[in-house]
């Protein structure tokens, strides 16, 4: 059948079960977007293309499948490189299509040209730059192969304008009901080598300090329940990092919470002390190891990735496993039931570890009636009214860190947030991205006042596009996270971090862009606004929580220090000796 | 003689790669970013015409050689890579040299050359090309041999390696 390049694009996005694509058009893609009309997939118009790439990145980390955006050339293309990298950090299944000037005019500054597969090799886990109408089908296909297979990651399709426009000769092209895939560079071995298994096993059953150090990679391989398996089986301990906070339950009796610069205190001290890591989907990223050659000194290290090169990248495992987390916890958990988790005496380390979770749980000073609203009390409060399976996607800066402290993960795939790149006006478009994929679940953004202002037109597109996300804005009047710094390591001297304590006006500035919104100063008002938003389906609400701004996060790894002297809260300074 | 310590020491690879447009260019890219350093990088097409060949010389002190192989097979359009022992490959450069020399000379050098094996490419008044082809410690050898002649001009190739025979028959 004759076709031409557009109607053969979007044939193959829904040839790949594609249901909705975030995006905004242009001259470059114009062709593309006249077959959308006719298309059954959901088009979100956004108002500006970062904001397409994070949607497409959150409903990619709710649902699982890979998020979709297109966009034009030039700036549009350059508006979405944030959200590749930051899906490239995270290894977040997206295919992010751009248009392309005509392939006549590439290389000579045409309009609205720039070269964005060169911009984006680097952060992207590939991209193609496609020159002839007839290999739109199989590198469609190609593109989702890579992104959603392996290690998950960002794939990027810049096509130029002729090969998609009708009125071109250059756009026709015989459309075939199968294609093939060619990648004769590309392959994905999951399989785990069951020697090392073995061995890890061996590992496992004589280690006295042994730590379950979970990574996003678990979320990937959607191994949660084998996690849960693998960790009542043995009953070791276990640290979900930034990226995996609701990979294994909050409330379990094994589950220490996160590690990492603002990691709990037992979770920080338990990997510091371990002997063992038994490391399953996580990479030893600097803000969890803090100095590396401090970090852990005494553990042997069992190191489970998908992707060989993360196997020794920072430190080299004892018992290296290439492959799938879930398969590799299965292997271990068979071969455990097979041969028992060994005779271990740990009930020292238990009483340990008991013991610091009764010195150092995380705390805060409550405040009085009058003074500003704590942050970590308005988590506490929205975590206890909402559901239990809310989907919460965060910014980055302070806030981010309370969310993820405070609140009670207790289901995969709740918590959306941008962890390798930590990029500031995240949380709004993943929000609106997790509630296109999940409309029958509740999503709030807790979000910072500095991110807001990065992202919060996306509102707009919410209320236009009927997806009723809540956000609850901490707003401290500051850049906090950098504020935070500031305190500690400069002396208190404030540069540039103080935003405004009445500009913009919040509540006015949401209602203007069709959302309900509320300003709540008063802690006693905090239940009542957070009861009324739940009750709004029928759009967003926001809610500005007017929050202390001379609140820290705590505790805290300084940065280039070791994790043996991570910083508590002053009321707990006298536990530490 | 490899007086350089094992984990330290120069890495050949032999980096087979689709024949695409800006393969090169993403190699490349990733060795800048992930900051491995490349000694020397040769490219051509192979025997095969989806295929090319690079033979890229790492310095091994940049990074552990496992990461910079398995970085680079991460990229999609690189098939197959090869990671040569020295004393288990044959490695070959090629030098293009103008040199001057006065015409009394021109018998001494000649004589070198050809002890060398090399050739006389071009002859002018007071100057002559000469090329020669050879693993890269000869053409070191070599290149300092002709500098106390004055070097006008030098041109090296990076260097192109193939796995000895008896290792690639097992
Ligand atoms: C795009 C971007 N710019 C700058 C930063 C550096 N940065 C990290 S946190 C932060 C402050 C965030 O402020 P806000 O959203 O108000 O959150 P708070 O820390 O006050 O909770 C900044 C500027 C960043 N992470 N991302
Ligand atoms: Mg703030």
């Amino acid at each position: 059948m004759k076709t031409d390049g557009g109607q053969a694009l979007i044939r193959s996005l829904e040839r790949e079960g594609v249901e909705v694509m975030f995006g905004l058009p242009g001259g470059a893609i114009l062709p593309v977007y006249d077959p959308i009309i006719d298309s059954k997939i959901r088009h979100i118009l956004v108002r500006h293309e970062q904001g397409a790439g994070h949607m497409a990145e959150g409903y990619a980390q709710a649902t699982g499948k890979p998020g979709v955006a297109m966009v034009t050339s030039g700036p549009a293309a350059t508006n979405i490189v944030t959200p590749l990298c930051d899906a490239y950090l995270d290894s977040i299944p997206m295919v992010v299509i751009t248009g392309q000037v005509p392939t006549a005019a590439i290389g000579t500054d045409a309009f609205q040209e720039c070269d964005t597969t060169g911009i984006t090799a680097s952060i992207t886990k590939h991209n193609f730059l496609v020159t002839e109408a007839q290999d739109i089908p199989q590198v469609i296909k190609e593109a989702f192969h890579i992104a959603t297979t392996g290690r998950p990651g960002p794939v990027l399709v810049d096509i130029p304008k002729d090969i998609v426009d009708p009125t071109n000769p250059r756009s026709s092209l015989e459309w075939e009901d199968n294609v093939e895939i060619d990648l004769p560079g590309y392959k994905v071995d999951t399989s785990v080598d069951p020697e090392a298994i073995q061995k890890a096993v061996e590992l496992i059953q004589n280690a006295e300090r042994p730590i379950l150090y979970i990574g996003g990679g678990i979320l990937k391989s959607r191994a949660a329940e084998s996690l849960l398996e693998l960790a009542e089986l043995t009953g070791i301990h276990v640290v979900t990092t930034l990226m995996a906070r609701g990979a294994f339950p909050d409330s379990h009796e094994l589950c220490l919470g996160m590690p990492g610069m603002h990691g709990n205190f037992t979770a920080v001290t338990a990997m510091q002390e371990s002997d063992l890591l038994i490391t399953l989907g996580a990479r030893f990223d600097d803000r969890v190891t803090g100095k590396l050659d401090e970090f852990a000194v005494s553990a042997k290290i069992i190191h489970v990735d998908i992707d060989p090169a993360e196997l020794g990248k920072v430190r080299r495992p004892d018992v290296p496993v290439q492959g799938d987390c879930r398969t590799a916890i299965e292997a271990m958990v068979s071969v455990l039931r097979d041969f028992g988790s060994g005779n271990t005496d740990r009930t020292a380390w238990k009483s340990r570890i008991s013991g610091w979770q009764e010195r150092f749980p995380l705390v805060y000073e409550p405040s009085t009636p009058g003074q500003a609203l704590k942050p970590q009390f308005v988590i506490e409060k929205l975590r206890d009214a909402t559901p239990a399976d809310t989907i919460v996607a965060s910014g980055v800066g302070q806030h981010q860190m309370w969310a993820s402290q405070y609140w009670t993960f207790n289901h995969p795939y709740t918590w959306i947030n941008s962890g390798g790149l930590g990029t500031m006006g995240f949380s709004i478009p993943a929000a609106i991205g997790a509630k296109v994929g999940c409309p029958e679940k509740m999503v709030w953004a807790v979000d910072g006042d500095g991110c807001f202002q990065m992202t919060a037109q996306e509102l707009v597109t919410a209320r236009v596009e009927n997806i009723p996300i809540k956000v609850a804005l901490l707003n401290n009047s500051y850049l906090g996270m950098v504020r935070q710094w500031q305190d500690m390591f400069y002396e208190e001297r404030h540069s540039e971090v103080f935003l405004s304590k009445e500009i913009p006006d919040y509540k006015g500035w949401a209602e203007s862009m069709g959302c309900f919104a509320m300003r709540v100063d008063d802690p006693d008002e905090v239940e009542e606004a957070i009861a009324q938003a739940n009750e709004i389906e029928d759009r967003p609400v926001v809610i500005d929580f007017r929050t202390a701004a001379e609140e820290k996060v705590y505790p805290m790894v300084a940065s280039g220090t070791g994790n043996s002297d991570v910083i508590v809260p002053p009321s707990q300074e006298k536990e530490i000796r | 003689m490899n007086t350089e310590s094992p984990g330290h020491r120069n890495h050949t690879l032999v980096v087979t790669v689709e024949n695409k447009s800006g393969v090169l260019a993403r190699v490349a890219s990733l060795f800048a970013r992930r900051a491995f350093n490349i000694r020397s990088l040769a490219v051509a097409p192979t025997e095969d015409e989806h295929l090319s060949r690079i033979t890229i010389v790492v310095d091994g002190e940049s990074a552990p050689i496992e990461q910079v192989v398995n970085q680079l097979d991460k990229l999609i359009n690189v098939v197959d890579i090869q990671d040569l022992q020295p004393g288990h490959a044959i490695e070959r450069e090629l030098m293009l040299v103008t040199v001057a020399v006065e015409p009394e000379h021109r018998d001494d050098i000649v004589e070198q050359l050809d002890r060398a094996g090399g050739k006389v490419m071009s002859v002018g008044a007071d100057s002559m090309m000469l090329s020669l082809v050879g693993d890269p410690e000869h053409i070191d050898t070599f290149e300092n041999l002709l500098r106390p002649f004055g070097i006008l001009e030098i041109q090296r190739t990076g260097r192109v390696a193939l796995a000895n025979l008896d290792e690639t028959i097992e």
